[in-house]
């Protein structure tokens, strides 16, 4: 039922030929050293949702020993997973993550992932076009909205701020993302300035009187453990788990394979670092700061254009307008490329404004930036499953006498096995976080046992548990899988 | 006329760095750090572009 017949489904045929440039593996010529990968890293990381995330640490009563050391943490083991666990299949296959998708799972799960892609893309393009408003919005004196003092929607003239920067934007992927992928990485060094001196410059409202003060003044001031207005605390494992967590679909999620399949090595999936480091942690501490001087002020509403206004002036607000743009940009082209699977004959600009528009919805709902750390848990933990399954398809099936690329070689349309473990890891893990944080899951299971009770477990801690779970789960599916086609054959 | 843009771009960085260690000093007010990052941004965006070139993944791919 499940293999592929000689008149394949149109839909797998339109995705394969979406991809067709780059089915083969990349050849040893055009292998890039270091530099291409450290600039695409500091680049790419750097970027206007850094304004956001920086200040919801804050805002969520974040300690400075908790902030400093579990961003150091975390960033270290997105670093690593880059290095030790992207890097090396990447350079090992020289695939795409769609190729590599397409091998472990079948195609109707590359669909699938294609989708929802699209979807998660459209979001947070929305997210960086709405930070690139609160800076535009500045000078044209229009309030930018504020979630917590009951804005559930933006005014209608910042809503038509949103639909002409969305437009542009559009506008712009249609005609490709490379310019902008090249001004892009003209901004990083000036845009990782820009974030320093912003945090430096308003460190003396706080009360620094030198550097051998600041420890002080971050413990009292800044990171102060005290979470700002209903905002929930965050702990170190919290810090940890998101720092970790903000970008698993691309390391342990195994989407930047796409990428390393570039580099001449494996250890290039160190370069990672200055991503991590310039962008989540320099700058999240330095944004961190930012808002904490804002609010010290008596200002309220610490929004990514008022925050970099008040430390860096007219700059502030061009470096967020930059930073939304330039980021917004690929990604909205990203998410035209995802959605074209299931629109064939539509054009590639109708099929990008048609992502556009999404993006501008989304852009215009203040939620969205409010709950971004929550919003990138979910797409972390939803995508991570498949870059499992690649893992233990090229490391571990030959260790385990299971054959790997199975869906691919018997003609599969879909690995139950795969899809079996991605439901069921993402579920389990779900109902761990919601039996305490989903008010209708709480009504449903009343009275909790005492062992479920004790386990209080947030979506950010989730990274390992479930790659631990969905890579069990996988294994035992595949015995299975593969046994039973033994024995149909036998 | 290469190493003169970089220069330029050069200056660009320090105009926008530097006046925040001063502002953190109490050597200059805000405001004035404020008007030298603006002269840092214009520096560097007139001057950089020119010379600021570097092989990318999707110039590979293009060929």
């Amino acid at each position: 039922m499940n293999q592929v017949s000689a008149a394949s489904p149109t839909l797998v045929e339109r995705l394969d030929a979406l991809y067709e440039y780059d089915r083969e593996p990349v050849a040893e010529n055009k292998l890039h050293g270091w530099k291409t990968f450290i600039a695409m890293f500091a680049g790419e990381h750097v970027a206007g949702t850094e304004f956001v995330l920086g200040p919801l640490m804050v805002m969520h009563g974040v300690s400075a020993f908790d902030f400093f050391v579990g961003l150091l943490i975390g960033n270290t083991l997105a670093v690593l997973s880059w290095a030790f666990m992207c890097a090396p299949i990447a350079v090992k296959t020289r695939l795409t993550i769609y190729w590599q998708l397409r091998k472990v799972c079948g195609p109707y799960l590359t669909v699938a992932y294609s989708a929802f892609y699209a979807i998660i893309l459209c979001l947070l393009a929305g997210a960086m076009v709405s930070v690139a408003v609160t800076a535009i919005s500045i000078p044209l004196d229009i309030p930018n909205p504020d979630y917590h003092a009951g804005d559930l929607v933006p005014t209608i003239p910042w809503m038509l701020l949103a639909l002409v920067v969305g437009t542009v934007i559009a506008a712009l992927a249609v005609l490709g993302f490379e310019k902008i992928a090249h001004f892009s990485k003209i901004c990083a060094p000036w845009m990782v300035l820009v974030f320093f001196a912003a945090g430096l410059a308003v460190l003396q409202d706080l009360g620094t009187s030198g550097f051998g003060d600041f420890w002080r003044v971050a413990n009292e001031k800044i990171f102060t453990g005290v979470p700002v207005g209903d905002n929930s605390k965050y702990t170190i494992w919290h810090v940890i788990g998101f720092a970790w967590l903000c970008n698993a679909t691309q390391h342990i999620g195994m989407s930047d394979i796409t990428i390393f399949r570039y580099a001449k090595g494996w250890k290039q999936g160190f370069a990672s670092a200055f991503g991590m480091f310039l962008g989540h942690y320099m700058a999240w501490i330095a944004s961190g700061i930012l808002c904490a001087a804002f609010l010290a002020e008596g200002f309220t509403n610490p929004q990514p254009g008022n925050i970099a206004y008040f430390g860096a002036g007219i700059a502030g607000l061009i470096s967020v307008v930059i930073a939304g743009w330039t980021t917004a940009n690929p990604t909205l082209y990203r998410a035209g490329l995802a959605i074209q699977v299931a629109t064939p004959n539509w054009k590639r600009w109708k099929v990008t404004f048609v992502a556009g528009a999404f993006m501008i919805i989304t852009a215009c709902i203040p939620a969205v930036n409010t709950y971004l750390d929550r919003i990138i848990g979910y797409y972390g933990l939803f995508f991570m499953p498949l870059g499992a399954f690649i893992f233990v398809d090229i490391w571990l099936f030959p260790k385990l006498g299971l054959e790997a690329y199975y869906a691919d070689k018997k003609g599969l349309l879909l690995s139950w096995s795969a899809m079996l473990s991605w439901i069921i890891s993402f579920g389990i893990i779900l109902f761990f976080y919601g039996k305490d944080h989903y008010p209708w899951l709480s009504e449903i299971l009343g009275n909790q046992p005492s062992w479920l009770a004790v386990i209080k477990a947030d979506l950010l801690f989730m990274v390992a548990p479930e790659w631990v779970l969905c890579v069990i789960l996988y294994i035992g599916f595949s015995k299975i899988q593969q046994a039973n086609q033994s024995n149909n054959k036998t | 006329m290469k190493l003169i843009l970089k220069i330029i771009s050069l200056t660009g960085l320090l105009l926008t760095v530097v006046p925040s260690f001063l502002v953190f000093y109490e050597v200059i007010d805000k405001q004035t750090h404020f008007n030298y990052m603006i002269a840092g941004v214009l520096l560097w965006f007139a001057t950089a572009p020119f010379w600021m070139r570097g092989t990318s993944l999707d110039d590979v791919e293009e060929k």
